[in-house]
């Protein structure tokens, strides 16, 4: 078995006297698409942005690819903040998704794929551009390098972030809710951008609201509830019946919004 | 009494020395005030409770204080702390220092109407703190502090006739000298006022360019 791309221990993450993530132990294998679900509140997406290290767990430890994100816990449960840089390096292996996109409104698409490259990784401008437009290509908007995200629909938008995100080619990809700020017409082209993504074997952490998504591009499904992991495993195991009673009444609120096939 | 701004016309070459001193003592002020401002919103933003707190204290009576006070205590109190400073520097010790708290402000509101998602999105691509706000933040402030920062300038070139109590040989000061030598104080005053005017009038313009200019690139809502 070899190393997971990412393994979180004993994760607990604290907003003043609120728990909102209570020991967290979970691996996600490499090359697969991992998909967090829950009712809203339930920490799925702090859980994520801890991943990205936009939150600080408040104890407990995540590691990317075997590196330690962050903080280094030792078995006594000491903590250590590692240097800027080492965090810096370890957060480029993976590469986030928004649910708002944040899209640099003062930059073209092709500006928003290429300036990581050429501010993190020191890359001439040109070749920048260059492996760019390779992004680009990816998400089906080579034809949009020079517009402004203003003059892109949601679903672009989320495509170019998409395209951002992997210009510094990492190991992982972080979704958070992707598709909940769009139209539902505007879904579709992200999640089969996401769906290709997963075909190319890349280990994908997705917290969603799509659990069509979720059962049949998901391998690993996790469910969480007032910040606790209640199960977690392939979606065949999670979706058969009979199943948690938990799950079973989250689904029910799903079963009117596209759901049904699962009932 | 006839009203007889010939009088002062005559004057031109003196006038536009005070103007002189006008110009660069409000230009130099403003400049200083905007980079000074700049670093003093950075750091409260990012340099933690106490240094937030300190400087906080310091803008708000800055902000708190008439500047006519302000450069009266610099000028004639600095002695008794050892502070010898001659007129010139001291107005534009003053002037910088006093804008350099407003401008502090103006970045402030410019720092926080960027979204904190769009600084998030560069930290996750492994941006330092440097690269986010050269690349990132200062360019979205941009069009959100352009009209407060001119509309600034505009209020500190009036503030700076202030100056002319501490014997600084600025526009007002010699316009109103003239007018005390020639017997025509009103006329003196008069013309005192369409000078400033002009100068509020072209910098706004200019400011309204640098604004369609900036907002030529096309800014999303979001």
């Amino acid at each position: 078995m070899s190393v997971p791309a990412i393994a979180i221990r004993k994760l607990v993450k604290r907003f003043g006297e609120t728990t909102v993530l209570q020991d967290i132990d979970l691996e996600i294998p490499e090359g697969k698409v991992s998909c967090l679900i829950g009712p809203s509140g339930s920490g799925k997406s702090t859980l994520l942005r801890c991943l990205a290290f936009l939150e600080e767990a408040t104890s407990g430890m995540i590691t990317i690819n075997g590196e330690a994100l962050g903080f280094f816990e030792d078995a006594n449960g000491r903590r250590e903040r590692l240097p800027a840089n080492q965090i810096r390096a370890v957060r480029t292996k993976t590469g986030m998704v928004f649910q708002q996109f944040n899209l640099w409104p003062h930059m073209t698409a092709l500006g928003n794929v290429s300036e990581a490259l050429k501010l993190v990784r020191k890359v001439p401008k040109a070749e920048a551009e260059e492996r760019a437009m390779v992004q680009l290509r990816k998400v089906g908007l080579e034809n949009r390098a020079g517009h402004y995200p203003s003059q892109l629909s949601g679903g672009q938008q989320q495509r170019v972030a998409i395209a951002r995100a992997l210009a510094l080619e990492p190991k992982i990809m972080l979704f958070d809710e992707p598709t909940s700020a769009l139209d539902p017409e505007l879904t579709g082209e992200v999640l089969n951008v996401m769906r290709d993504l997963a075909s190319e074997g890349m280990t994908m952490v997705v917290v969603t609201h799509e659990i069509g998504f979720a059962a049949s591009v998901g391998q690993q499904i996790s469910f969480l509830d007032h910040g606790r992991l209640l199960f977690s495993g392939p979606p065949a195991e999670i979706f058969a019946k009979p199943r948690h009673p938990r799950l079973e009444q989250f689904l029910d609120t799903y079963l009117d919004r596209g759901a049904s096939m699962l009932a | 009494m006839m009203f007889d701004p010939q009088v002062i016309i005559e004057k031109l070459p003196e006038i536009g020395s005070g103007l002189f001193v006008t110009l660069w003592l409000w230009i130099a002020g403003v400049l200083g005030g905007v980079v000074a401002g700049f670093i003093v919103a950075t750091a409260r933003r990012f340099g933690g409770k106490i240094v937030n707190a300190v400087l906080g204290t310091i803008v708000e009576v800055l902000r708190g204080t008439p500047f006519l006070i302000q450069i009266f205590l610099l000028y004639y109190g600095g002695p008794f702390v050892g502070l010898m400073l001659d007129p010139i520097p001291c107005g534009l010790i003053g002037l910088t220092v006093y804008s350099a708290a407003y401008y502090s402000e103006v970045f402030r509101a410019g720092y926080a109407s960027v979204p904190v998602g769009h600084v998030e999105a560069a930290a996750c691509l492994g941006m330092t703190r440097f690269q986010t706000i050269s690349r990132i933040q200062v360019p979205e402030m941009a069009l959100i502090v352009l009209p407060p920062a001119i509309n600034l300038a505009i209020i500190l070139l009036k503030e700076s006739a202030v100056l002319s109590i501490i014997t600084v040989p600025e526009l007002t000061a010699t316009v109103s000298a003239i007018g005390s030598q020639q017997y025509a104080f009103l006329e003196a005053i008069f013309i005192l006022a369409i000078v400033y005017w002009i100068i509020v009038e072209l910098t706004d313009r200019l400011g309204r360019v640098a604004e369609n200019r900036l907002s030529r690139l096309r800014f999303s809502k979001a």
